[in-house]
Parts: C-alpha cells; sequence; structure tokens
C-alpha cells in the first residue's frame, strides 16, 4: 500500500514555479532517499507531505488522505507522519525528556506514567538517557538532532520525513545521527523520506533514490541502480561532482 | 507628619482603590493585550484588521480622553462609577500597548518553533500556549514591566472621575489642609510603595527566568 502518492502535483511560490509536475509513490516500510543540486526542490517536496507547503495542483494522498482537500484534518496527518529538520526545532523552553512527552501528551493524552517511560525508552535509544533534564541550549549539535528525532518516534508515525538532518551539523557529529536513522530504517513497517548530502548513508539505507532538479523529478531508480548506472546526464554529473568530495 | 496622622485613613483608601484598580487592571489588560497581540499576527485579514485598529485606536488617544468616554457617555446608559470607568479605560488603554509589547515578542520568536510543534502534532493553539507565548513574554517581560509601572502611575487618571484613588484623595486633603507640598509627597510616597517592589519583582523574574532558559 502506498504511504505517500503524489499524482500531478504542482507547487508555486508566487510566480515561481518550484514543484513541477510530480508523479511519486511512496510504499508503506520503504526508505527513500530524496538528492540533487541545492534549490531544486528537494526540501519543498518534503516539506509539502506534512502540509508544511500547500500545493496548488494536483493531488497530494498521505496515509490515504488527500492533502489538496480543504477538509481534511491536517493535524490528523502530523500525528501520523512526523518530522526532523536541518535546524532541530527542539522547544527552547522545554527540558529534553518535555521535548519528547509534550505531544504525546497534548495530542495522544497517553497517560502520563506511560508517556514517561516511552520517552525515556526512547532516550535511551539515541543515547541521550542522560541528558533528559538538560535544556536544548545545553545540547551539543548532534545531541540536538537525536532529542528531535526521539521526539518525533514518540508519536509513533507511520512516516519520519527528514530535511537535511545533517546539514547542520559539525562532521564529527553526524555519524551519531546517521547510526540513529540507519536503526529506524531497520524497522520495516517505518516509511521514511529523507533528504540528504549525504551519500554513503544513501546507499547503503536507501531502498530508492529520487534525482531532483529544477522542481522536476529527473530520475527515481531503485539504489543500485541509481549509484551504478544512473540514466540522467545531470544526475550523472551531480553524482561524479559529489563523489569527488 | 500630623498631616499623615490626621488623614491616615483617607489615604489608605486611596491607597486601596488604587492597588485595586491597579491589580484589575493589570490582569484584565495582561488579557486582552495577549488576545490582540494574537489577533495581529493571524492569517485571516479580517481578524488581523480588527487586531489593528483596536491597538492603533486605544494606543493613539489620550487615556483621559478615554476615561471620560466611559465616566460620561457610557455612564448615560450603563451605570457604571468613576472607579469603575477609569478602571476599564486604563485596561484598554494599557491592553493596547500590552498587545505591541507581546506581538513584538511572538515575532521574536524562531519559525522554526512553531514548525517544528505543527510538524509534531500540536495544534496552532496548542503550540501558541505551550512553546510560543512562554517564551514571547520572558522576552518581552523587560518591556512589559515599564507597561505596569505605567499602568500604576496612569491610575491616578480615576481622580478626574472621581475614582477615590490615592492621586482623588490626595487632592481631597490638599484643598482641605491647603498643606499641598507634604500632601503630594506623602502620595509620591504611596504610589512608590506599589511601584517599587513591582519593579523589583520584574527584575527578579528576569533573572528567574534568564537561568530557567
Amino acid at each position: 500500500m502506498s504511504m505517500i502518492e503524489f499524482n500531478n502535483v504542482e507547487k508555486y511560490y508566487g510566480n515561481f514555479h518550484a514543484l513541477k509536475n510530480i508523479n511519486l509513490q511512496i510504499d508503506e516500510g520503504e526508505t527513500v532517499v530524496l538528492i540533487g543540486p541545492s534549490g531544486s526542490g528537494k526540501s519543498t517536496l518534503i516539506r509539502t507531505v506534512n502540509g508544511l507547503e500547500e500545493i496548488q495542483e494536483g493531488n497530494l494522498l498521505v496515509n490515504g488522505f488527500d492533502l489538496h482537500d480543504p477538509k481534511t484534518d491536517m493535524n490528523r496527518i502530523r500525528k501520523n507522519v512526523g518530522m526532523v529538520f536541518q535546524h532541530f526545532n527542539l522547544y527552547s523552553n522545554k527540558t529534553t525528556l518535555e521535548n519528547v512527552m509534550l505531544a504525546p501528551r497534548l495530542v495522544l493524552k497517553r497517560d502520563e506514567a506511560e508517556n514517561k517511560k516511552i520517552a525515556m525508552e526512547l532516550l535511551e535509544k539515541v543515547g541521550l538517557a542522560d541528558k533528559a533534564a538538560n535544556m536544548p541550549s545545553e545540547l551539543s549539535g548532534g545531541q540536538k538532532q537525536r532529542a528531535a528525532i526521539a521526539r518525533s518516534l514518540a508519536m509513533q508515525p507511520k512516516a519520519l520525513l527528514f530535511d537535511e538532518p545533517t546539514s547542520a551539523l559539525d562532521p564529527e557529529m553526524i555519524g551519531d545521527v546517521l547510526d540513529v536513522m540507519r536503526d529506524i530504517a531497520k524497522d520495516s513497517s517505518m516509511t521514511m523520506l529523507v533528504v540528504t548530502h549525504e551519500m554513503s548513508f544513501a546507499k547503503a539505507v536507501a531502498d530508492r533514490v529520487i534525482f531532483m532538479a529544477d522542481g522536476h523529478i529527473l530520475e527515481d531508480s531503485s539504489t543500485k541502480e541509481f549509484f551504478e548506472k544512473p540514466k540522467e546526464p545531470r544526475a550523472q554529473k551531480f553524482l561524479s561532482q559529489v563523489e569527488q568530495h | 507628619m500630623n498631616l499623615l496622622q490626621d488623614n491616615f485613613p483617607t489615604f489608605m483608601q486611596g491607597f486601596g482603590y488604587t492597588l485595586l484598580s491597579s491589580i484589575i487592571a493589570l490582569v484584565g489588560s495582561m488579557i486582552l493585550g495577549t488576545v490582540f497581540a494574537i489577533m495581529q499576527i493571524l492569517p485571516q485579514n479580517w481578524v488581523r484588521t480588527i487586531g489593528n485598529v483596536y491597538v492603533q485606536v486605544f494606543r493613539n488617544i489620550p487615556l483621559l480622553i478615554i476615561t471620560f468616554f466611559f465616566f460620561l457617555v457610557v455612564a448615560n446608559y450603563v451605570k457604571i462609577s468613576g472607579f469603575t470607568s477609569g478602571t476599564i479605560a486604563l485596561t484598554l488603554y494599557t491592553s493596547a500597548f500590552i498587545a505591541e509589547t507581546v506581538r513584538a515578542g511572538i515575532l521574536s520568536i524562531d519559525g522554526g518553533q512553531m514548525e517544528g510543534a505543527r510538524a509534531n502534532g500540536l495544534s496552532f493553539w496548542q503550540a501558541m500556549r505551550h512553546i510560543i507565548l512562554p517564551q514571547a513574554f520572558r522576552v518581552a517581560l523587560p518591556s512589559l514591566g515599564n507597561q505596569f509601572i505605567n499602568l500604576v502611575k496612569n491610575s491616578s487618571v480615576l481622580a478626574f472621575v472621581g475614582g477615590l484613588d490615592l492621586m482623588y484623595q490626595g487632592n481631597m486633603i490638599a484643598a482641605n489642609t491647603f498643606d499641598t507640598f507634604l500632601t503630594y509627597i506623602i502620595v509620591a510616597v504611596f504610589y512608590l510603595v506599589i511601584t517599587l517592589p513591582l519593579s523589583y519583582y520584574v527584575k527578579h523574574l528576569e533573572i528567574k527566568l534568564k537561568h530557567a532558559a
């Protein structure tokens, strides 16, 4: 069953045509990596999936609901679709533990004792149990991002969106975050859509790679196919540029 | 100091009314100010317009005129005392300034906070209440402190409409004793009894919240 489905989606910012005729299907449990040069529309695309950006034409089905339908309750979609941001967006006025516990308490009305238990287990899983009582400002970049991942997981979503989760991190912090993401990808029921420049992560974890440029999806191939013999000249050029580094 | 002893009950009554009016107006203007601050940042144009008009009207008219409006015009239709007229006017007037202060506080909070909260499943209002407003108030606290102190001093407008406050009683005592100088010194000291602890408390809150962040 498809978890995320774009049918002829168009997105504009004023006169700027950001997403052009997007057709894309992501099945439940799939891990899909979205790559492409900056300004290609990757972040815009991923942000439409939980309604942070509106689409103007076409339809976008997430977990069976049409996001373009004004009757669709966005809060209900977001319960099932978590997002991890480039700049973490942790709640600055809450401790790490409270960051993880807040949404389950308010949105899912999860029992307080159970909520705390789940939150602590998640912090344990991302290696931050000892930072539970710290404020986000006291965490390093990598720790913040792992806390943000734990916060998303606490909602027990069906899908997770990662919008350049390691781009704002110091190099030595990236590995820990990618390890946590790898663990999540192992869970066969979790759908993951990841915008990243980490090619080694894409190679190791993705089922499929989507290559975007200028608002178009230029290539949608299996990971092996994409890295071994990319069809599109622009994808070939992009890969050769990225792999020089 | 005979002046103070002889008129002590009157001074205290004035002090009590000033304190009462200030507390009501402070609570009322915080609530109204926050509501109008939020209205001004909502996506709906008509809501924003209402918020804007409210703030511009009450911020740009002298407090005394608003007070007279309630005391001389509204009082013709609804039975309200000078104290009530003055306190309502003080609340509305101050709330316009608080709305601007809180609005600036909200706008200073990084957009990622709201985005993170919405993506996490919180509704707009849940995000406002638990994430945005607590941070916005912390940012706005120093200016809010100023507004509170102005509010206490501005409550002296009640004297113009028989509001029985400190300034009103001071005028009465001065008129009866002809000792204007000493009377108003005592009145000023009574105001300081409210405003100094208030400013000290706001400072204390600032320091406390800075460490909590």
